[in-house]
């Protein structure tokens, strides 16, 4: 597979995948605000993911449809950390600070891509993105400024989710030509934009940065044992019978 | 063969199903109208990427301008350029506040987000008003609450 095709099917997975979990707090959300935040950023996502698979459409790929709801976890880019369960409520907005921090972060170096049609997506995507991150920084300060329980099942939220989200940054083979025909600046400098944005916001409130190796695999296939049931029950509806009109 | 105001005059018949009081013109969604002989092509930039709504407004616009007699009708969804809150018209500003949304504010350069806390009351046009939550019933509304008028209220979102 090209270049640009790996990192269009990273770009979308990763949104499908986190959407998808988001949409798990639809109806179950631990105050009202947060069951509206946490289905409005899915909807998000969900868009952005339909967006980039309609871009790799344009290249010859199958339909978006298809591409979300046709394909088994091998064929699947994403990164580990969207794949994980939504855990309870620290546990996701750990995950979604994290990730929406290295969304934004990523979109920016994408606004400058060489391919214009995936520019022109990150920077409509980029206006977006701040909202997540706003409710995320919010949170994390929330929480991890309000002590006692709340600190704690933080903390041990982000203990969890911090070596998933540097996988995130993983590389694989088409790494090399995804720099040098400038789709998108290097995974490293990414890397390091990330942990400047997150640093500061989760230090300030007294949690502690865990420490811990990179969680990889999701950027060539391989994956938790949690991908495999959540396609089963995201991909049902559509599988029961993939030619239907709707 | 029709023109570019005949066109946009139409289409001020096309709404946002959630915002049925603002036509699609006003609200800046239409990025480009080309016109040739018996074929129009027309460009639409969403609000919101994820706007469930954007393939009404889609087929919306298609059916309006063949009521006009083109048959070679084509509308497509871009980003380029990328919609802002600042392409909402005076006009549709005015119907935004008057169906009780609070228009978001004109601003220069790149949005700072602080500027969603700051927004008068539709309703009693104070300015002593707070953000409750940046998700709302739709991708593009906030919820505020008036302190004057005592009444939670939502602000189409700055983007």
């Amino acid at each position: 597979m090209n270049a640009l095709k790996e990192l269009l099917f990273r770009l979308a997975d990763d949104e499908l995948l986190v959407g998808h979990r988001n949409t798990e707090w639809t109806g179950h959300g631990p105050i009202l605000e947060e069951d509206i935040a946490f289905s409005s950023m899915a909807q998000d996502e969900l868009g952005h993911a339909q967006a980039y698979y309609a871009l790799l459409h344009e290249l010859g790929e199958v339909e978006p449809d298809q591409l979300a709801f046709n394909r088994g976890a091998a064929a699947f880019r994403c990164a580990q950390l969207v794949e994980l369960p939504r855990g309870d409520w620290a546990f996701s907005v750990a995950r979604q600070f994290l990730y929406d921090a290295a969304e934004s972060v990523r979109l920016g170096a994408l606004t400058k891509s060489s391919h214009t049609p995936l520019a022109q997506a990150a920077r409509k995507f980029i206006g977006e993105e701040k909202y997540h991150l706003m409710h995320g920084r919010t949170w994390i300060t929330h929480l991890g400024g309000g002590g006692g329980e709340s600190r704690a099942r933080l903390q041990a939220a982000l203990d969890q989710t911090f070596p998933y989200a540097l996988g995130l940054f993983e590389t694989s083979g088409a790494d090399t030509a995804i720099v040098s025909e400038g789709l998108c600046a290097p995974e490293a400098e990414l890397k390091r934009q990330w942990l400047e944005l997150v640093t500061p916001i989760i230090t300030k409130t007294g949690l502690k940065l865990p420490e811990a190796p990179a969680i990889e695999g999701g950027r060539t296939g391989q994956h938790t044992e949690h991908l495999a049931p959540l396609l089963n029950d995201m991909q049902l509806v559509f599988r029961t019978d993939p030619e239907a009109t709707w | 063969m029709l023109d570019k105001e005949t066109i946009l005059a139409a289409l001020h018949d096309v709404k946002d199903p959630e915002i049925p009081a603002v036509s699609i013109v006003e609200m800046g969604l239409i990025a480009g109208v080309e016109i040739a002989p018996e074929r129009v092509r027309v460009k639409i930039t969403p609000t919101f990427a994820g706007c469930p709504a954007v393939e009404v407004m889609r087929a919306g616009v298609e059916q309006r301008i063949r009521a006009l007699g083109v048959k070679d009708v084509k509308a497509v969804i871009t980003f380029e350029p990328p919609w802002d809150s600042n392409r909402i018209s005076p006009e549709g500003r005015r119907k935004l506040k008057e169906f009780g949304l609070a228009p978001p504010r004109q601003y220069t350069g790149t949005l700072d987000l602080i500027q969603i806390q700051f927004v008068a009351c539709p309703f009693c046009g104070s300015e002593d008003t707070v953000l409750e939550s940046a998700f709302g019933p739709t991708l593009c509304r906030a919820i505020h609450y008036c302190n004057n008028c005592q009444q939670s209220f939502e602000q189409f979102k700055p983007v």
